[in-house]
């Protein structure tokens, strides 16, 4: 663990905070996550850290065996939104607005990918996350990322739906 | 061995079928392809497998860009000389509207190609392709390491 705050912003304490043994049901309500058969590693206040096992499925390169790069961006876009989640006092949607992908160096094939993703901030409408992906080194990444997500309480959600149906 | 074509007799054969049947990632996500002469149209079929929220319901964001990437690869493919699969260098996805659960379209042009590297363009659609939900640049790695 850090010792980041276990407070957002506000002061507020996390959600995660009070999730306890339920945090495995972040990926559970994510049906693409389960076809990939993604793993939830760890969460702590504003990170997350996320697996997606070796699977000859998901070979972008057959002559190789390497993994598609779509793996790594489904795989940080997820991670990314979840330490969203780890940074957030009380519960909102998130979208992804843009996510930023550098890819440093191939995947090997038959091993396993680990993504990183801390939300490093978080206003009232936005969260800015930086992430890494990586075999089992963090300081050797395959893929680096940035990604900002929009965030959207209920009650602004269903304010903004009672003004569609008004216009 | 692994039944991958060589990309100069697939370029000859005008049929990116047999290319999107030999990567196993692009028949695990349900996507297939037309060409007509120089443009490729990719199709992401939709299955209950690639959403990424139920509530909304909404396809994964992932999956979208994983689909814009892949289309921008076979664009590579049948417009260029390359003899081997272009390498993404880095890429960015715009995220404009939700994508529904319905079947998803993607295009790309090919914005220039040097003699490493390409920068392309790729768009994804749902019913109307002048409301894209999906945008993508980047770059590629023609050949060389």
């Amino acid at each position: 663990m850090t010792d980041a705050p276990q407070t957002g912003p506000d002061g507020a304490p996390l959600l995660i905070g009070m999730m306890g043994p339920n945090q495995h049901m972040l990926l559970q309500g994510v049906p693409h996550a389960r076809e990939l058969g993604m793993e939830l590693l760890s969460v702590e206040p504003y990170r997350a850290r996320l697996k997606v096992p070796y699977d000859p499925r998901l070979i972008g390169n057959p002559l190789t065996g390497v993994l598609h790069g779509g793996v790594i961006t489904t795989l940080l876009d997820n991670t990314s939104g979840i330490a969203v989640f780890c940074a957030m006092t009380k519960f909102m949607s998130t979208a992804t607005l843009d996510l930023r992908i550098d890819y440093m160096r191939p995947a090997e094939p038959w091993r396993d990918l680990i993504a990183e993703a801390h939300c490093y901030r978080i206003t009232r409408n936005i969260a800015f996350v930086r992430g890494a992906c990586f075999h089992d080194d963090p300081n050797d990444p395959i893929a680096t990322s940035v990604a900002t997500f929009m965030l959207a309480s209920n009650s602004s959600r269903k304010k903004a739906k009672a003004a569609e149906g008004a216009a | 061995m692994t039944g991958l074509p060589s990309l100069a007799d697939l370029r000859r054969m005008g049929d990116i079928t047999q290319l999107l049947q030999a990567i196993p990632y692009i028949q695990f996500l349900g996507v297939t392809g037309e060409r007509n002469g120089e443009q490729v149209t990719l199709t992401l079929r939709y299955s209950p497998q690639i959403i990424g929220n139920p509530t909304l319901p909404a396809l994964h964001g992932g999956v979208i860009g994983a689909f814009l990437e892949t289309t921008a690869i076979v664009q590579l493919v049948v417009s260029t000389e390359t003899d081997r699969l272009p390498k993404p260098v880095d890429i960015g996805i715009d995220y404009l509207r939700t994508g529904r659960p319905l079947d998803t379209y993607a295009a790309a042009t090919i914005t220039k190609h040097g003699r490493r590297v390409a920068n392309v363009r790729a768009e994804a659609w749902q019913e109307d392709r002048s409301r894209p939900i999906a945008a993508l640049h980047g770059h590629f790695l023609m050949s060389g390491d």
